[in-house]
Protein backbone atom coordinates (compact mmCIF):
# COMPACT_ATOMS: atom_id res chain seq x y z
CA UNK A 1 0.00 0.00 0.00
CA UNK A 2 2.50 2.35 0.57
CA UNK A 3 4.40 1.61 -1.87
CA UNK A 4 1.45 3.01 -4.30
CA UNK A 5 0.99 5.97 -2.23
CA UNK A 6 2.47 7.81 -4.58
CA UNK A 7 1.33 6.71 -7.70
CA UNK A 8 -2.13 6.93 -6.53
CA UNK A 9 -1.45 10.40 -5.49
CA UNK A 10 0.16 11.57 -8.66
CA UNK A 11 -2.79 10.12 -10.53
CA UNK A 12 -5.36 11.90 -8.85
CA UNK A 13 -3.08 15.06 -8.58
CA UNK A 14 -3.65 14.72 -12.55
CA UNK A 15 -6.82 13.98 -12.29
CA UNK A 16 -8.02 17.41 -10.14
CA UNK A 17 -6.04 19.78 -12.36
CA UNK A 18 -7.67 17.72 -15.43
CA UNK A 19 -10.94 18.41 -13.99
CA UNK A 20 -9.84 22.54 -13.25
CA UNK A 21 -8.78 22.71 -16.77
CA UNK A 22 -11.84 21.35 -18.79
CA UNK A 23 -13.83 23.27 -16.14
CA UNK A 24 -12.81 26.52 -18.77
CA UNK A 25 -13.95 25.27 -22.11
CA UNK A 26 -16.80 23.29 -20.94
CA UNK A 27 -18.44 26.05 -18.98
CA UNK A 28 -17.55 28.79 -21.87
CA UNK A 29 -21.07 28.55 -23.64
CA UNK A 30 -21.95 30.13 -19.62
CA UNK A 31 -18.83 32.57 -19.01
CA UNK A 32 -18.02 33.73 -22.39
CA UNK A 33 -20.01 37.26 -22.18
CA UNK A 34 -19.59 37.60 -17.96
CA UNK A 35 -15.49 37.23 -18.94
CA UNK A 36 -15.77 39.69 -21.82
CA UNK A 37 -18.12 42.50 -19.64
CA UNK A 38 -16.00 41.80 -16.84
CA UNK A 39 -13.16 43.26 -19.57
CA UNK A 40 -11.27 39.42 -19.99
CA UNK A 41 -7.52 38.58 -18.69
CA UNK A 42 -6.65 35.07 -17.11
CA UNK A 43 -7.65 35.90 -13.55
CA UNK A 44 -11.01 36.62 -14.33
CA UNK A 45 -11.06 34.00 -16.77
CA UNK A 46 -10.12 31.51 -14.31
CA UNK A 47 -12.72 33.58 -11.42
CA UNK A 48 -15.58 32.82 -13.35
CA UNK A 49 -14.88 29.05 -15.13
CA UNK A 50 -14.85 27.89 -11.17
CA UNK A 51 -17.32 29.52 -9.66
CA UNK A 52 -20.68 29.67 -12.01
CA UNK A 53 -23.73 28.87 -10.13
CA UNK A 54 -25.39 26.22 -12.26
CA UNK A 55 -22.12 25.47 -14.47
CA UNK A 56 -22.75 22.56 -16.72
CA UNK A 57 -18.95 21.27 -15.39
CA UNK A 58 -18.52 21.95 -11.56
CA UNK A 59 -14.96 22.64 -10.19
CA UNK A 60 -14.19 20.52 -7.50
CA UNK A 61 -14.10 22.78 -4.27
CA UNK A 62 -17.58 23.63 -5.81
CA UNK A 63 -18.71 19.67 -5.26
CA UNK A 64 -17.05 19.89 -2.24
CA UNK A 65 -18.80 22.84 -0.77
CA UNK A 66 -21.49 21.80 -1.75
CA UNK A 67 -21.15 18.03 -0.40
CA UNK A 68 -20.36 20.30 2.76
CA UNK A 69 -23.47 22.40 2.57
CA UNK A 70 -25.85 19.26 2.55
CA UNK A 71 -23.80 16.79 4.58
CA UNK A 72 -23.14 19.16 7.58
CA UNK A 73 -24.59 22.43 7.24
CA UNK A 74 -28.02 21.20 7.47
CA UNK A 75 -29.84 19.01 10.51
CA UNK A 76 -29.32 15.64 9.34
CA UNK A 77 -33.04 13.75 9.38
CA UNK A 78 -34.24 17.15 7.08
CA UNK A 79 -35.04 16.52 3.21
CA UNK A 80 -32.26 18.98 2.73
CA UNK A 81 -29.60 16.72 4.29
CA UNK A 82 -27.66 13.83 2.30
CA UNK A 83 -27.50 12.24 5.28
CA UNK A 84 -31.25 11.46 5.08
CA UNK A 85 -31.30 10.58 1.24
CA UNK A 86 -28.22 8.59 1.73
CA UNK A 87 -29.70 6.81 4.50
CA UNK A 88 -33.55 5.99 2.65
CA UNK A 89 -31.15 4.65 -0.59
CA UNK A 90 -28.73 2.56 2.47
CA UNK A 91 -31.60 1.11 4.20
CA UNK A 92 -32.96 -0.57 1.03
CA UNK A 93 -29.64 -1.57 -0.50
CA UNK A 94 -28.82 -3.52 2.91
CA UNK A 95 -32.65 -4.97 3.03
CA UNK A 96 -31.57 -6.19 -0.61
CA UNK A 97 -28.66 -7.11 0.20
CA UNK A 98 -29.11 -9.56 3.09
CA UNK A 99 -32.11 -11.14 0.95
CA UNK A 100 -29.83 -11.32 -1.67
CA UNK A 101 -26.89 -13.10 0.24
CA UNK A 102 -29.49 -15.23 1.47
CA UNK A 103 -31.11 -16.61 -1.87
CA UNK A 104 -27.77 -16.78 -3.15
CA UNK A 105 -26.58 -19.07 -0.43
CA UNK A 106 -29.84 -21.06 -0.75
CA UNK A 107 -29.22 -21.66 -4.04
CA UNK A 108 -25.73 -22.34 -4.29
CA UNK A 109 -26.54 -25.22 -1.33
CA UNK A 110 -29.14 -27.04 -2.94
CA UNK A 111 -27.46 -27.10 -6.18
CA UNK A 112 -24.30 -28.36 -4.66
CA UNK A 113 -26.17 -30.92 -3.28
CA UNK A 114 -28.61 -31.98 -6.17
CA UNK A 115 -26.74 -32.81 -9.16
CA UNK A 116 -29.99 -32.01 -11.42
CA UNK A 117 -30.30 -28.94 -10.12
CA UNK A 118 -27.42 -27.63 -11.35
CA UNK A 119 -28.07 -28.82 -14.76
CA UNK A 120 -31.61 -27.57 -14.95
CA UNK A 121 -31.64 -24.13 -12.76
CA UNK A 122 -27.55 -22.84 -13.29
CA UNK A 123 -28.27 -22.13 -16.95
CA UNK A 124 -31.35 -20.03 -15.99
CA UNK A 125 -29.36 -18.81 -13.38
CA UNK A 126 -26.77 -17.38 -16.15
CA UNK A 127 -29.20 -16.51 -18.39
CA UNK A 128 -30.89 -14.62 -15.66
CA UNK A 129 -28.38 -12.09 -15.54
CA UNK A 130 -28.25 -11.44 -19.58
CA UNK A 131 -31.48 -9.67 -18.94
CA UNK A 132 -30.84 -6.14 -18.14
CA UNK A 133 -32.63 -6.00 -14.51
CA UNK A 134 -31.92 -2.39 -14.01
CA UNK A 135 -33.80 -1.27 -17.30
CA UNK A 136 -36.97 -3.53 -16.32
CA UNK A 137 -36.51 -1.57 -12.82
CA UNK A 138 -39.25 0.36 -13.27
CA UNK A 139 -41.92 -1.93 -14.32
CA UNK A 140 -40.75 -3.99 -11.56
CA UNK A 141 -41.11 -0.79 -9.24
CA UNK A 142 -44.80 -0.11 -10.66
CA UNK A 143 -45.79 -3.86 -10.33
CA UNK A 144 -44.63 -4.58 -6.89
CA UNK A 145 -45.85 -1.57 -5.85
CA UNK A 146 -49.13 -2.37 -6.27
CA UNK A 147 -49.01 -5.71 -4.36
CA UNK A 148 -49.13 -3.43 -1.36
CA UNK A 149 -46.00 -4.79 0.06
CA UNK A 150 -44.07 -1.95 1.74
CA UNK A 151 -41.49 0.40 -0.14
CA UNK A 152 -38.52 -0.61 1.12
CA UNK A 153 -39.05 -4.19 0.09
CA UNK A 154 -40.22 -3.13 -3.58
CA UNK A 155 -37.02 -1.29 -4.00
CA UNK A 156 -35.03 -3.81 -2.75
CA UNK A 157 -36.06 -6.66 -4.98
CA UNK A 158 -34.18 -5.08 -7.61
CA UNK A 159 -30.92 -5.10 -5.22
CA UNK A 160 -31.69 -8.70 -3.94
CA UNK A 161 -32.29 -9.73 -7.85
CA UNK A 162 -28.76 -8.25 -8.84
CA UNK A 163 -27.17 -9.79 -5.44
CA UNK A 164 -28.12 -13.21 -5.61
CA UNK A 165 -26.32 -14.19 -8.62
CA UNK A 166 -22.20 -13.46 -7.61
CA UNK A 167 -23.18 -15.31 -4.29
CA UNK A 168 -24.90 -18.17 -6.10
CA UNK A 169 -21.64 -18.61 -8.33
CA UNK A 170 -19.18 -17.69 -5.89
CA UNK A 171 -20.69 -20.09 -3.59
CA UNK A 172 -21.13 -23.19 -5.81
CA UNK A 173 -17.28 -22.81 -6.19
CA UNK A 174 -16.24 -22.23 -2.49
CA UNK A 175 -18.73 -25.22 -1.47
CA UNK A 176 -16.89 -27.62 -4.20
CA UNK A 177 -12.95 -26.17 -2.89
CA UNK A 178 -12.66 -28.80 -0.23
CA UNK A 179 -10.68 -31.42 -2.39
CA UNK A 180 -11.61 -35.19 -2.69
CA UNK A 181 -9.51 -36.15 0.64
CA UNK A 182 -10.98 -33.85 3.25
CA UNK A 183 -14.02 -35.65 1.59
CA UNK A 184 -13.13 -39.01 1.96
CA UNK A 185 -11.85 -38.31 5.61
CA UNK A 186 -15.62 -36.97 6.17
CA UNK A 187 -16.99 -39.89 5.35
CA UNK A 188 -14.87 -42.24 7.33
CA UNK A 189 -15.73 -39.86 10.15
CA UNK A 190 -19.24 -41.21 8.69
CA UNK A 191 -20.47 -37.68 8.61
CA UNK A 192 -23.87 -36.84 6.80
CA UNK A 193 -24.78 -34.17 4.35
CA UNK A 194 -25.52 -31.55 7.23
CA UNK A 195 -22.30 -32.64 9.16
CA UNK A 196 -20.15 -32.08 5.92
CA UNK A 197 -21.38 -29.15 5.14
CA UNK A 198 -21.92 -27.12 8.51
CA UNK A 199 -17.91 -28.51 9.63
CA UNK A 200 -16.45 -28.38 5.92
CA UNK A 201 -18.10 -26.98 2.94
CA UNK A 202 -19.38 -23.95 4.41
CA UNK A 203 -16.01 -23.17 5.96
CA UNK A 204 -13.99 -23.78 3.19
CA UNK A 205 -16.26 -21.33 1.36
CA UNK A 206 -15.58 -18.13 3.61
CA UNK A 207 -13.22 -16.87 1.13
CA UNK A 208 -15.02 -17.29 -1.59
CA UNK A 209 -18.17 -16.01 -0.09
CA UNK A 210 -16.52 -12.68 1.15
CA UNK A 211 -14.74 -11.93 -2.73
CA UNK A 212 -18.84 -12.49 -3.91
CA UNK A 213 -20.00 -10.24 -1.11
CA UNK A 214 -18.14 -7.32 -1.90
CA UNK A 215 -19.27 -7.22 -5.89
CA UNK A 216 -22.33 -7.83 -4.42
CA UNK A 217 -23.14 -5.09 -2.32
CA UNK A 218 -21.48 -2.93 -4.83
CA UNK A 219 -24.05 -4.00 -7.45
CA UNK A 220 -26.89 -3.72 -4.39
CA UNK A 221 -26.13 -0.10 -3.97
CA UNK A 222 -26.53 0.55 -7.90
CA UNK A 223 -29.73 -1.54 -8.05
CA UNK A 224 -31.37 0.86 -4.89
CA UNK A 225 -29.85 4.07 -6.46
CA UNK A 226 -32.24 3.35 -10.13
CA UNK A 227 -34.73 1.61 -8.35
CA UNK A 228 -35.82 4.88 -7.22
CA UNK A 229 -35.96 6.50 -10.57
CA UNK A 230 -39.52 5.53 -10.96
CA UNK A 231 -41.51 5.92 -7.94
CA UNK A 232 -41.80 9.96 -8.45
CA UNK A 233 -37.90 10.71 -7.16
CA UNK A 234 -39.43 11.85 -3.41
CA UNK A 235 -36.64 10.49 -1.33
CA UNK A 236 -32.96 9.24 -1.69
CA UNK A 237 -30.08 9.07 -3.87
CA UNK A 238 -31.73 8.19 -7.34
CA UNK A 239 -34.45 10.96 -6.62
CA UNK A 240 -32.05 13.07 -6.14
CA UNK A 241 -29.95 12.55 -9.59
CA UNK A 242 -33.43 12.55 -11.23
CA UNK A 243 -34.24 16.11 -9.33
CA UNK A 244 -31.00 17.55 -10.55
CA UNK A 245 -31.14 16.58 -14.36
CA UNK A 246 -35.21 17.51 -14.19
CA UNK A 247 -33.95 21.09 -12.95
CA UNK A 248 -30.25 21.53 -14.58
CA UNK A 249 -28.90 21.76 -10.93
CA UNK A 250 -25.44 19.82 -11.74
CA UNK A 251 -23.88 20.70 -8.23
CA UNK A 252 -26.79 18.18 -6.32
CA UNK A 253 -25.98 15.27 -9.11
CA UNK A 254 -22.39 15.81 -8.43
CA UNK A 255 -22.46 15.79 -4.61
CA UNK A 256 -25.09 13.27 -4.68
CA UNK A 257 -22.80 10.78 -6.92
CA UNK A 258 -19.85 11.72 -4.75
CA UNK A 259 -21.59 10.63 -1.22
CA UNK A 260 -23.34 7.86 -2.80
CA UNK A 261 -19.07 6.74 -3.91
CA UNK A 262 -18.34 7.21 -1.02
CA UNK A 263 -20.53 5.17 0.72
CA UNK A 264 -19.65 2.23 -1.57
CA UNK A 265 -16.40 2.34 -0.97
CA UNK A 266 -16.94 2.32 2.98
CA UNK A 267 -19.26 -0.69 2.71
CA UNK A 268 -16.72 -2.73 0.57
CA UNK A 269 -13.78 -1.60 2.85
CA UNK A 270 -16.18 -2.85 5.73
CA UNK A 271 -16.57 -6.12 4.04
CA UNK A 272 -12.79 -6.55 3.68
CA UNK A 273 -12.10 -5.38 7.33
CA UNK A 274 -14.84 -8.43 7.84
CA UNK A 275 -13.05 -10.99 5.77
CA UNK A 276 -9.60 -10.05 7.46
CA UNK A 277 -11.17 -10.87 11.02
CA UNK A 278 -13.20 -13.86 9.96
CA UNK A 279 -10.47 -15.24 8.15
CA UNK A 280 -8.15 -14.54 11.12
CA UNK A 281 -10.38 -16.07 13.28
CA UNK A 282 -9.99 -19.27 11.21
CA UNK A 283 -6.56 -19.34 11.37
CA UNK A 284 -5.45 -18.15 8.37
CA UNK A 285 -1.80 -16.97 7.91
CA UNK A 286 -1.49 -13.21 7.93
CA UNK B 1 -34.07 -42.94 -10.86
CA UNK B 2 -36.84 -43.99 -8.93
CA UNK B 3 -36.58 -40.78 -6.42
CA UNK B 4 -36.87 -38.95 -10.16
CA UNK B 5 -39.97 -40.56 -11.32
CA UNK B 6 -42.30 -40.62 -8.11
CA UNK B 7 -41.37 -37.14 -7.99
CA UNK B 8 -42.80 -36.45 -11.49
CA UNK B 9 -45.52 -38.60 -10.92
CA UNK B 10 -46.79 -37.08 -7.94
CA UNK B 11 -46.27 -33.42 -8.88
CA UNK B 12 -47.85 -33.81 -12.46
CA UNK B 13 -50.69 -35.78 -10.92
CA UNK B 14 -51.10 -32.69 -8.21
CA UNK B 15 -51.10 -30.08 -10.85
CA UNK B 16 -53.87 -32.05 -13.10
CA UNK B 17 -56.06 -32.70 -10.22
CA UNK B 18 -56.09 -28.68 -9.18
CA UNK B 19 -56.37 -27.51 -13.09
CA UNK B 20 -59.34 -29.98 -13.07
CA UNK B 21 -60.85 -28.36 -9.92
CA UNK B 22 -59.99 -24.95 -11.53
CA UNK B 23 -62.21 -26.12 -14.90
CA UNK B 24 -64.88 -26.70 -12.57
CA UNK B 25 -65.35 -23.25 -11.62
CA UNK B 26 -64.92 -20.79 -14.70
CA UNK B 27 -64.16 -18.56 -14.71
CA UNK B 28 -62.07 -18.14 -12.39
CA UNK B 29 -62.46 -15.91 -9.78
CA UNK B 30 -59.21 -15.32 -7.80
CA UNK B 31 -60.70 -16.41 -4.76
CA UNK B 32 -58.82 -19.51 -4.20
CA UNK B 33 -55.43 -17.79 -4.62
CA UNK B 34 -53.73 -20.40 -2.27
CA UNK B 35 -54.83 -23.34 -4.65
CA UNK B 36 -53.50 -21.17 -7.52
CA UNK B 37 -50.23 -20.89 -5.36
CA UNK B 38 -50.34 -24.49 -5.17
CA UNK B 39 -50.70 -25.14 -8.06
CA UNK B 40 -47.89 -23.10 -9.32
CA UNK B 41 -45.77 -25.17 -7.16
CA UNK B 42 -46.53 -28.33 -8.36
CA UNK B 43 -45.98 -27.26 -12.39
CA UNK B 44 -42.48 -25.80 -11.22
CA UNK B 45 -41.98 -29.06 -9.54
CA UNK B 46 -43.09 -31.08 -12.15
CA UNK B 47 -41.13 -29.03 -14.80
CA UNK B 48 -37.96 -29.89 -12.77
CA UNK B 49 -38.88 -33.18 -12.12
CA UNK B 50 -39.38 -33.72 -15.74
CA UNK B 51 -35.76 -32.41 -16.54
CA UNK B 52 -34.45 -34.87 -13.82
CA UNK B 53 -36.04 -38.02 -15.46
CA UNK B 54 -34.40 -36.42 -19.04
CA UNK B 55 -31.09 -35.69 -17.43
CA UNK B 56 -30.97 -39.61 -16.20
CA UNK B 57 -32.44 -41.27 -19.04
CA UNK B 58 -30.96 -39.82 -22.24
CA UNK B 59 -27.33 -39.87 -23.79
CA UNK B 60 -25.26 -37.24 -22.36
CA UNK B 61 -24.65 -35.19 -25.55
CA UNK B 62 -28.16 -34.01 -25.71
CA UNK B 63 -28.78 -33.57 -22.10
CA UNK B 64 -26.38 -30.56 -22.38
CA UNK B 65 -29.50 -28.09 -23.94
CA UNK B 66 -32.60 -30.29 -23.48
CA UNK B 67 -32.46 -30.73 -19.66
CA UNK B 68 -32.49 -26.73 -19.53
CA UNK B 69 -34.86 -26.25 -22.40
CA UNK B 70 -37.42 -28.63 -20.69
CA UNK B 71 -37.19 -26.87 -17.50
CA UNK B 72 -37.83 -23.42 -18.97
CA UNK B 73 -40.62 -24.97 -21.25
CA UNK B 74 -42.08 -25.90 -17.63
CA UNK B 75 -41.34 -22.60 -16.55
CA UNK B 76 -43.36 -20.93 -19.23
CA UNK B 77 -45.97 -23.14 -19.07
CA UNK B 78 -46.76 -22.52 -15.01
CA UNK B 79 -46.54 -19.26 -16.24
CA UNK B 80 -49.21 -19.68 -18.24
CA UNK B 81 -51.35 -21.81 -16.55
CA UNK B 82 -50.94 -19.20 -13.29
CA UNK B 83 -52.38 -16.73 -14.70
CA UNK B 84 -55.09 -18.60 -16.85
CA UNK B 85 -56.31 -19.68 -13.70
CA UNK B 86 -55.90 -16.82 -10.84
CA UNK B 87 -57.53 -14.44 -12.58
CA UNK B 88 -54.81 -11.85 -12.15
CA UNK B 89 -55.14 -8.72 -13.94
CA UNK B 90 -53.02 -7.70 -16.89
CA UNK B 91 -52.09 -4.60 -15.83
CA UNK B 92 -49.92 -6.94 -13.17
CA UNK B 93 -48.73 -9.89 -15.02
CA UNK B 94 -49.74 -10.45 -18.18
CA UNK B 95 -49.81 -14.36 -19.50
CA UNK B 96 -46.65 -15.71 -22.14
CA UNK B 97 -49.04 -16.06 -25.46
CA UNK B 98 -50.14 -12.35 -24.75
CA UNK B 99 -46.82 -11.09 -25.07
CA UNK B 100 -45.76 -13.67 -27.79
CA UNK B 101 -49.22 -11.94 -29.55
CA UNK B 102 -48.17 -8.18 -28.81
CA UNK B 103 -44.75 -9.30 -29.73
CA UNK B 104 -45.59 -9.96 -33.02
CA UNK B 105 -48.41 -7.32 -33.16
CA UNK B 106 -45.53 -4.53 -32.92
CA UNK B 107 -42.38 -5.87 -34.64
CA UNK B 108 -41.85 -2.32 -36.29
CA UNK B 109 -41.75 -0.21 -33.07
CA UNK B 110 -39.71 -3.33 -31.59
CA UNK B 111 -37.22 -2.91 -34.52
CA UNK B 112 -36.81 0.72 -34.39
CA UNK B 113 -36.30 0.70 -30.22
CA UNK B 114 -33.81 -1.93 -31.35
CA UNK B 115 -32.11 0.00 -33.61
CA UNK B 116 -32.30 3.03 -31.66
CA UNK B 117 -30.71 1.52 -28.68
CA UNK B 118 -28.88 -1.72 -29.21
CA UNK B 119 -27.27 -0.71 -32.94
CA UNK B 120 -26.74 2.99 -32.52
CA UNK B 121 -25.64 3.08 -28.19
CA UNK B 122 -24.82 -0.29 -26.98
CA UNK B 123 -22.79 -1.85 -29.91
CA UNK B 124 -20.65 1.44 -30.94
CA UNK B 125 -20.07 1.98 -26.78
CA UNK B 126 -19.13 -1.09 -26.04
CA UNK B 127 -16.81 -1.53 -28.57
CA UNK B 128 -15.36 1.93 -28.12
CA UNK B 129 -15.23 1.31 -24.27
CA UNK B 130 -13.69 -2.03 -24.22
CA UNK B 131 -11.46 -0.92 -26.91
CA UNK B 132 -10.09 1.96 -24.92
CA UNK B 133 -10.15 0.50 -22.03
CA UNK B 134 -7.76 -2.24 -23.81
CA UNK B 135 -5.31 0.58 -25.23
CA UNK B 136 -5.17 2.31 -21.45
CA UNK B 137 -4.04 -1.20 -19.90
CA UNK B 138 -1.35 -1.58 -22.51
CA UNK B 139 -0.32 1.94 -21.94
CA UNK B 140 -0.25 1.32 -17.84
CA UNK B 141 1.66 -2.19 -18.84
CA UNK B 142 4.50 -0.21 -20.26
CA UNK B 143 4.78 2.47 -17.66
CA UNK B 144 4.41 0.79 -13.77
CA UNK B 145 4.35 3.87 -12.45
CA UNK B 146 0.85 4.75 -14.27
CA UNK B 147 -0.52 0.72 -13.48
CA UNK B 148 0.11 1.57 -9.44
CA UNK B 149 -1.83 4.67 -9.91
CA UNK B 150 -4.77 3.77 -12.02
CA UNK B 151 -5.12 -0.09 -10.20
CA UNK B 152 -6.42 0.75 -7.12
CA UNK B 153 -8.07 3.90 -8.75
CA UNK B 154 -9.52 1.47 -11.29
CA UNK B 155 -10.82 -1.13 -8.60
CA UNK B 156 -12.64 1.61 -6.52
CA UNK B 157 -14.24 3.04 -9.62
CA UNK B 158 -15.50 -0.27 -10.51
CA UNK B 159 -17.47 -0.64 -7.02
CA UNK B 160 -19.01 2.57 -7.38
CA UNK B 161 -22.93 3.23 -8.76
CA UNK B 162 -21.67 4.43 -12.08
CA UNK B 163 -25.17 4.51 -13.66
CA UNK B 164 -25.27 7.61 -11.69
CA UNK B 165 -23.73 9.66 -14.11
CA UNK B 166 -26.34 8.96 -16.49
CA UNK B 167 -27.62 12.53 -16.01
CA UNK B 168 -24.23 14.35 -16.51
CA UNK B 169 -23.70 12.64 -19.87
CA UNK B 170 -27.19 13.65 -21.06
CA UNK B 171 -26.83 17.08 -20.16
CA UNK B 172 -23.43 17.18 -22.05
CA UNK B 173 -24.22 15.01 -24.88
CA UNK B 174 -28.06 15.64 -25.99
CA UNK B 175 -31.39 14.06 -25.36
CA UNK B 176 -30.56 11.60 -28.41
CA UNK B 177 -27.67 8.19 -28.66
CA UNK B 178 -24.54 9.63 -28.31
CA UNK B 179 -24.98 10.22 -24.48
CA UNK B 180 -26.35 6.57 -24.21
CA UNK B 181 -23.17 5.56 -26.08
CA UNK B 182 -21.76 7.68 -23.52
CA UNK B 183 -22.46 6.13 -20.95
CA UNK B 184 -21.68 2.62 -22.40
CA UNK B 185 -18.44 3.76 -22.82
CA UNK B 186 -18.29 4.79 -18.86
CA UNK B 187 -19.66 1.73 -18.24
CA UNK B 188 -17.41 -0.73 -19.78
CA UNK B 189 -13.38 1.06 -19.63
CA UNK B 190 -12.78 0.12 -16.13
CA UNK B 191 -13.63 -3.52 -16.26
CA UNK B 192 -11.94 -3.84 -19.58
CA UNK B 193 -9.01 -1.93 -18.01
CA UNK B 194 -8.89 -3.95 -15.09
CA UNK B 195 -9.23 -7.50 -16.25
CA UNK B 196 -6.99 -6.95 -19.36
CA UNK B 197 -3.71 -5.77 -16.56
CA UNK B 198 -4.87 -9.16 -14.81
CA UNK B 199 -4.63 -11.16 -17.74
CA UNK B 200 -1.37 -9.41 -19.17
CA UNK B 201 0.19 -10.48 -15.91
CA UNK B 202 -1.08 -13.95 -16.42
CA UNK B 203 1.76 -16.23 -18.37
CA UNK B 204 4.08 -17.60 -15.95
CA UNK B 205 7.98 -16.12 -15.24
CA UNK B 206 9.23 -19.29 -16.72
CA UNK B 207 8.07 -18.74 -19.92
CA UNK B 208 8.60 -15.19 -20.20
CA UNK B 209 11.95 -15.42 -19.48
CA UNK B 210 11.88 -18.35 -22.47
CA UNK B 211 10.64 -15.05 -24.83
CA UNK B 212 13.83 -12.88 -23.03
CA UNK B 213 15.87 -15.90 -24.19
CA UNK B 214 14.59 -15.87 -27.63
CA UNK B 215 15.72 -11.84 -27.24
CA UNK B 216 11.90 -11.12 -28.36
CA UNK B 217 11.35 -7.52 -27.35
CA UNK B 218 8.25 -6.27 -25.63
CA UNK B 219 6.01 -6.17 -28.33
CA UNK B 220 6.68 -9.60 -29.31
CA UNK B 221 6.03 -10.78 -26.20
CA UNK B 222 2.86 -9.29 -26.32
CA UNK B 223 1.68 -10.43 -28.92
CA UNK B 224 3.01 -14.36 -29.14
CA UNK B 225 2.89 -14.70 -25.56
CA UNK B 226 1.07 -12.60 -23.22
CA UNK B 227 -2.08 -11.55 -25.22
CA UNK B 228 -2.66 -14.80 -26.05
CA UNK B 229 -2.73 -15.61 -22.49
CA UNK B 230 -4.41 -12.72 -21.65
CA UNK B 231 -7.63 -13.93 -23.85
CA UNK B 232 -9.48 -15.51 -20.89
CA UNK B 233 -9.80 -12.51 -19.19
CA UNK B 234 -10.32 -10.10 -21.85
CA UNK B 235 -12.99 -12.46 -23.11
CA UNK B 236 -14.55 -12.27 -19.57
CA UNK B 237 -14.49 -8.92 -18.93
CA UNK B 238 -16.45 -8.58 -23.23
CA UNK B 239 -18.79 -10.72 -21.11
CA UNK B 240 -19.11 -8.56 -18.07
CA UNK B 241 -19.17 -5.08 -20.33
CA UNK B 242 -21.86 -7.02 -22.58
CA UNK B 243 -24.45 -6.69 -19.61
CA UNK B 244 -23.16 -3.38 -18.35
CA UNK B 245 -23.51 -1.97 -22.20
CA UNK B 246 -27.00 -2.83 -22.57
CA UNK B 247 -27.78 -1.52 -18.64
CA UNK B 248 -26.23 1.86 -19.07
CA UNK B 249 -27.86 2.33 -22.40
CA UNK B 250 -31.49 1.75 -20.70
CA UNK B 251 -31.19 3.44 -17.72
CA UNK B 252 -29.80 6.33 -19.70
CA UNK B 253 -32.70 6.49 -21.24
CA UNK B 254 -34.88 7.29 -18.46
CA UNK B 255 -33.16 11.21 -17.87
CA UNK B 256 -34.21 12.25 -21.16
CA UNK B 257 -34.39 10.47 -24.79
CA UNK B 258 -35.96 10.92 -28.42
CA UNK B 259 -39.58 9.54 -28.70
CA UNK B 260 -37.41 6.03 -29.89
CA UNK B 261 -35.84 3.83 -27.68
CA UNK B 262 -36.10 0.56 -25.65
CA UNK B 263 -35.41 2.33 -22.36
CA UNK B 264 -38.09 4.97 -22.86
CA UNK B 265 -40.62 2.62 -24.19
CA UNK B 266 -40.09 0.54 -20.84
CA UNK B 267 -41.24 3.57 -18.95
CA UNK B 268 -43.78 5.39 -20.49
CA UNK B 269 -45.62 1.99 -21.33
CA UNK B 270 -45.56 1.28 -17.58
CA UNK B 271 -47.15 4.93 -17.06
CA UNK B 272 -49.92 3.30 -19.59
CA UNK B 273 -50.25 0.11 -17.71
CA UNK B 274 -49.26 -1.77 -21.04
CA UNK B 275 -47.62 -4.01 -19.49
CA UNK B 276 -47.34 -6.24 -22.50
CA UNK B 277 -45.80 -4.29 -24.34
CA UNK B 278 -43.48 -3.90 -21.63
CA UNK B 279 -42.84 -7.47 -21.66
CA UNK B 280 -42.20 -7.84 -25.05
CA UNK B 281 -39.51 -5.32 -24.71
CA UNK B 282 -37.87 -6.96 -22.05
CA UNK B 283 -38.11 -10.15 -24.39
CA UNK B 284 -36.26 -8.39 -27.39
CA UNK B 285 -33.65 -7.30 -24.14
CA UNK B 286 -33.40 -10.78 -23.22
CA UNK B 287 -32.56 -12.10 -26.51
CA UNK B 288 -30.12 -9.87 -27.79
CA UNK B 289 -28.56 -9.72 -24.84
CA UNK B 290 -28.45 -13.33 -24.98
CA UNK B 291 -27.35 -13.31 -28.42
CA UNK B 292 -24.82 -11.00 -27.77
CA UNK B 293 -23.28 -13.37 -24.53
CA UNK B 294 -23.78 -16.70 -26.58
CA UNK B 295 -21.57 -14.83 -30.17
CA UNK B 296 -19.21 -14.01 -26.71
CA UNK B 297 -18.93 -17.33 -25.97
CA UNK B 298 -18.26 -19.16 -29.21
CA UNK B 299 -15.61 -16.64 -29.98
CA UNK B 300 -14.23 -17.64 -26.64
CA UNK B 301 -13.73 -21.14 -27.71
CA UNK B 302 -12.07 -20.40 -31.11
CA UNK B 303 -9.69 -18.09 -29.67
CA UNK B 304 -9.13 -20.11 -26.26
CA UNK B 305 -9.34 -23.42 -27.16
CA UNK B 306 -6.10 -24.54 -25.07
CA UNK B 307 -8.02 -23.49 -22.14
CA UNK B 308 -8.20 -25.97 -19.74
CA UNK B 309 -12.30 -25.59 -19.09
CA UNK B 310 -12.69 -26.58 -22.49
CA UNK B 311 -10.86 -29.68 -22.75
CA UNK B 312 -12.67 -32.88 -22.75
Amino acid sequence: MKRNLLPILTVTLAIIVMWYLACIPMNAVLTTPKIAAAGGGLANTLAYSWNEVRPVLPSPHQVAREIWNTVFAVAPWTIKSLVYHLWITLSSTLVGFIMGGLLGILLAISIVHTASLEKSLMPWVIASQTIPILAIAPMLIVVLGKTGLPDIFTKASISTYLCFFPVTIGMVKGLRSPDVMQQDLMRTYNANAAQTLWKLRLPASLPFLFASLKVSVAIALTGAIVAELPTGAVAGIGARLLNGSYYGNTLQIWAALFVAAFAAAMMVWLLSELEKQSLKRMGAKP
Amino acid sequence: MIRAVVTLLISSGLSILIALSFSRTNPPTGQDWALSFAFVICSWVAAWSASWVADLVLPKAQTRWLVPTIFGLGVIAAWEAYVRTSAIPVVLLPSPSEIAAKFVATLPILKADFVQTILRAVIPGWLMGSGAGFLAALVCDRNDFLRRGLLPLGNLVAALPIVGVAPILVMWFGFDWPSKAAMVVVMTFFPMLINTLAGLNASGQMERDLMRGYGADWFTTLIKLRLPAAMPFIFNALKINSTLAMIGAIVAEFFGTPIVGMGFRMSTEVGRQNLDMVWAEIAVAAISGSFFYGCLSLAERRVTFWHPSYRR
